[in-house]
């Protein structure tokens, strides 16, 4: 499986070159994108197969490193990211066919998009740590390429920027985390990495750099500042791509280190990601609640659903190091289902923000408005992935929240006392996130897609291309259907959690009507499909009665709004008015909210001006300290670079004499 | 023929829960005017408003899309269905496994998104303002309701309504820190949620300190109608669910013969009886809270409830 697996991202990079040969033609879009649609589909398939035959393939090619070569192997893991890579890689490769068209420079993009899926599969297949390092880098620079694609904006290179720093960083911490990790005499291929056992102080030290160099791809708060900025300022359907699947190849990373490369794990190590996650989650949404930039707000989401993963993740670390296979297995299904879903609805989300950026040229939530009236497919399938990542029943963000919710539930029987204080508490901020991501999502399609057209530019939007919208329903379609037949993707990931923790969960689509039972129906269990039937069912029977006994008459009138109704649309609640209430809860310990109104005196003839101030408080702790610390030593040792050429030999001698010297003293 | 007679109860389940609701509303106004000295409206008011509206037709704003007519069948049907799925006067109801209690909790939150988007969708400022602070509170109310979820399921072992009610009404049960804390919690959050006196004031239409009814304002006709019914299915659903969790007592077994079902039924309205009076009597005796006062009580019932779960988390006897 693993060699056709190969092809396909060979194919991919082939693909790269022939761009930039194609750049001029008009054809260059649908011949780049349809190929690229057509091998993800192929890629996903193999995908599928190898998940499915339980086989585990590997195959070493003679690159890289002459002693190691490049190796790679697809199991039950990899088959699953693989999937869940290519699903996200072929829908916006559909959306790309419409979306592309628009675009400006598309020999900036049109090169590096089928480059970067490459890498993207690369990661997910490696299986030794120099070529996972070497396609994680690639992954990150031909991204990199796609954030700056539109460098005339300003803050699209200060985004490529910082993601470069970032990268760059994490990038170094999974190199620190793999050469402890290495096996016998130096080896590292996974295999021998998997052999070897670290000791715990050492296993400890890769858990955190694990933590810190996938959790910065993935954007764990605090390492998660330049994923808002550099995530919304690529094209739509790479920012679909970036937001939906690149982090999830993060959290491959970091899933493949703990679960497999590491060994046993120790308790401790749960806490640690379990924290991480549950602050990750808080943080993400209420940044999110504060944007007013739909693809930002999108971006911040991202944020949060990475906290609900890492949470999963943490939860199953618990179980699995206290020897709990049946929790361990419900955690970690929670986490990898998660995993999938958010791939799905966040590419469908940024897909509708990438359609009304194309139609009204906005992102801007405060110049929108009306869309449902202009664009009514677009507002449907994203109002879908609204209810979707707001964890509302019957669609799937719900049923991995819910798995979650149940995993925690079976934590009491840990028998570690900072867990059982710990746990409650991450409950109560997954809750917490999922009701404030409600919220949240209230807010952003609310603000943008109903009331009245605040801009012209809205009132004259137009519902977008064919393709863009067939692949935005397809990923709808599949968000109903993960969420009302979720046992067909849970017995799915039998495999994978049987390769990492010793077990999986019950066995589900054999179950009476298709229920989800976790782990007993006198425990817990929860049908999508049936919830969703008696909805519609009784939704539509009380249609249907009133419609037919009371009456059916509909008139169209002016809005009553208590009498007052004023004709113009800026009276309206905009986003940042919608967001102040829970900007008074939330931000005034979180972001030092406040609100300061200037009132002019009486008679004059200024208006009168209402600012709030909102600080990011990690940003102005952690990054611009770092940053202020960097560019003063800058500043110092800027003096070197102007010197005569007598002094530059003489520290080069000095240099030498101190190398030698230490050469000389050292044991 | 287990099936059938099942399927009845369901069925009868469904009728009762719908036909009582009003009824619980139009009680609760009365005795709330009694202890006023008013004589009130008749009890079966609401039933009259709720056919009247029906039979009016619906002005709809010029600005309102499909989803604000769509919105109040969604709402009715979701409410509804959790009303539905309580054990109310006969345990094992038939499609009671199909969700848990958190599924229930979050069927009301969709219940509740669409709301507050119906609330935006018009494109006027009450709208506005009513359903931000609507999300506002739900904001604290959901992830305290999740808590004492937590806390019950901690106690009884199960997620599962018909399964906790079995497990309250069981010897093992005791006197407990915990379910006294959860049971302080719930009453806070269904005041909250369903809008009551000290959170929001159903009667109120005085604009700026709605939430709900800002919410609903360009509502007319048999949109309103609906509406105003799932509020009213809403709080028999709280009433429900407290009555089913801490008073157990009554409820007919899966098997149970016709007279304990004749038993379980009586005491199903006694149930909602007592809770609609001690409603009225709480709401008639203390006063609104201003809106940014809120996020206090709430934040206090969220920290009961995460108590509560937290000694579960310590001791499986507290």
């Amino acid at each position: 499986m693993v060699v056709y697996a190969l092809y396909g991202v060979g194919a991919l990079l082939a693909l790269a070159p022939i761009a930039v040969v194609l750049t001029t033609s008009p054809r260059a879009i649908n011949v780049i994108y349809g190929t690229s649609l057509v091998v993800t589909l192929v890629l996903g398939v193999i995908g599928f197969k190898s998940l499915f035959e339980l086989s585990t393939s590997t195959a070493t090619l003679p690159l890289g490193l002459p002693w190691l070569g490049a190796h790679f192997r697809m199991d039950a893991l990899a088959s699953f990211f693989v999937i869940v890579v290519n699903l996200g890689g072929a829908a916006a490769s559909l959306f790309a066919l419409g979306y592309g068209q628009h675009e400006r420079a598309p020999e900036r993009v049109l090169p590096f998009y089928p480059a970067y899926l490459a890498g993207m599969n690369l990661v997910v297949l490696s299986d030794d740590a120099f070529s996972f390092l070497v396609s994680w880098e690639f992954m990150s620079l031909s991204s990199w390429a796609l954030v700056v694609a539109h460098h005339w904006e300003h803050e699209n290179l200060r985004a490529g920027y910082v993601y470069l720093l970032m990268a760059s960083f994490g990038t170094l911490a999974l190199l620190l985390g793999f050469g402890l990790l290495a096996g016998a005499n130096g080896n590292y291929a996974f295999d021998a990495i998997r052999a070897s056992h670290p000791s715990d102080a050492m296993a400890a030290l890769v858990l955190i750099l694990a933590l810190i160099g996938a959790g910065s791809k993935a954007g764990v708060v605090p390492l998660h500042a330049w994923l808002p900025l550099a995530h919304p300022a690529a094209p739509s359907h790479v920012s679909a791509l970036m937001s939906g699947v690149m982090t999830k190849v993060a959290v491959y990373g970091f899933v493949r280190i703990t679960f497999d490369l590491l060994g046993a794990p120790e308790w401790w190590w749960s806490m640690l990601v379990l924290a991480v996650g549950g602050i990750t989650a808080v943080m993400g949404v209420l940044y999110a609640l504060m944007q007013h930039d739909l693809k930002r707000l999108l971006a911040y989401h991202t944020v949060e659903n990475i906290g609900i993963i890492y949470i999963g993740l943490g939860l199953a670390l618990a179980f699995k190091a206290h020897g709990m296979a049946v929790a361990a297995a419900l955690a970690l299904t929670a986490g990898l289902l998660h995993v999938f879903n958010h791939s799905v609805f966040k590419s469908l989300l940024f897909f509708g923000a990438g359609a009304v950026l194309n139609s009204t040229g906005e992102r801007n939530m405060e110049h929108l408005g009306g869309l449902i009236h202009r664009m009514p497919q677009t507002a449907f399938v994203f109002l879908v992935g609204c209810v979707a990542i707001s964890a509302l029943p019957p669609l799937n963000g719900f049923v991995s929240e819910w798995l979650t919710f149940q995993a925690i539930l079976l934590s009491p029987q840990l028998p570690s006392w900072g867990l059982k204080f710990l746990v409650p508490a991450v409950g109560a901020l997954l809750a917490l996130s999922a009701a404030l991501a409600a919220a949240c999502f209230v807010k952003a399609f609310g603000v943008s897609f109903l009331g009245r057209p605040r801009t012209p530019a809205a009132a004259d939007a137009r519902e977008t291309d064919s393709n863009s919208l067939a692949a935005m329903i397809c990923l709808a379609a599949l968000c109903l259907v993960a969420g009302v037949l979720p046992g067909i993707f849970i017995d799915a990931l039998a495999p994978v959690t049987n390769a990492l923790v010793g077990m999986s969960m019950p066995h589900q689509t054999g179950l009476e009507w298709l229920t989800l039972v976790p782990i007993a129906e006198s425990r817990s269990s929860y049908n999508g499909l049936l919830v969703f039937i008696f909805v519609t069912v009784s939704g539509s029977i009380a249609a249907f009665a009133i419609h037919r006994l009371a009456s059916d008459k509909l008139r169209r009138g002016p809005a009553w709004d208590c009498g007052y109704p004023d004709p113009s649309p800026v009276t309206q609640y905009t986003a940042s008015s919608f967001a102040q209430p829970i900007r008074r809860v939330y931000g005034t310990a979180v972001f030092r909210a406040c609100e300061i109104g200037e009132m002019p005196a009486p008679g004059a003839t200024v208006p009168a001006r209402l600012t709030v101030e909102l600080h990011d408080l990690i940003w102005d702790y952690v990054y611009a300290p770092i940053a202020a610390f960097v560019a003063a030593v800058a500043d110092r040792l800027n003096v070197l670079q102007f010197l005569t050429i007598r002094r530059y030999l003489t520290l080069v001698f000095a240099a030498l004499v101190l190398l030698l010297l230490v050469l000389a003293i050292w044991p | 023929m287990a099936v059938i007679r099942d399927i009845a109860f369901q069925g009868a389940q469904m009728l009762l829960v719908l036909l009582l609701s009003p009824l619980l509303t139009g009680f609760v106004r009365k005795v709330k005017a009694r202890l006023l000295s008013r004589r009130g409206p008749p009890v079966l008011q609401p039933y009259r408003d709720l056919i009247r509206l029906m039979r009016k037709e619906v002005v709809l704003a010029e600005s309102a899309s499909w989803l604000f007519r769509v919105v109040p069948y969604i709402v009715f049907a979701g409410t509804w269905v959790a009303a539905s799925l309580v054990p109310t006067f006969r345990s094992g109801l038939l499609f009671s496994w199909s969700a848990d209690l958190i599924a229930l909790i979050a069927l009301l939150g969709s219940a509740r998104f669409f709301l507050a988007l119906a609330g935006l969708d018009v494109g006027t400022s009450f709208g506005g303002i009513g359903s931000s602070r609507e999300v506002m509170i739900a904001s604290l109310a959901e992830p305290a309701m999740l808590m004492i979820v937590f806390t019950l399921a901690l106690v009884a072992g199960s997620t599962q309504l018909s399964a906790m009610a079995a497990y309250m009404m069981s010897d093992e049960v005791g006197l407990r820190v915990s379910l006294g804390l959860a049971l302080l919690a719930l009453i806070m959050v269904a005041l909250a949620e369903n809008g009551r006196i000290p959170i929001d004031n159903p009667a109120t239409h005085l604009e700026l300190t709605m939430v709900h009814e800002a919410m609903v304002l360009e509502y007319s006709g048999r949109h309103l109608a609906l509406i105003d019914l799932s509020s009213q299915l809403k709080l028999l659903f709280y009433i429900s669910v407290i009555g089913c969790l801490f008073a157990p007592w009554g409820i007919a077994p899966p098997n149970g013969s016709a007279a304990e079902i004749a038993i379980g039924v009586a005491s199903y309205v006694a149930k909602l009886a007592v809770g609609g009076v001690l409603l009225a009597v709480f709401e008639t005796s203390i006063a609104k809270m201003r809106v940014f006062r809120v996020p206090a009580f709430l934040g206090a019932a969220l920290m009961l409830g995460l108590l509560g779960t937290l000694l579960l988390f310590v001791s499986r006897s507290l």
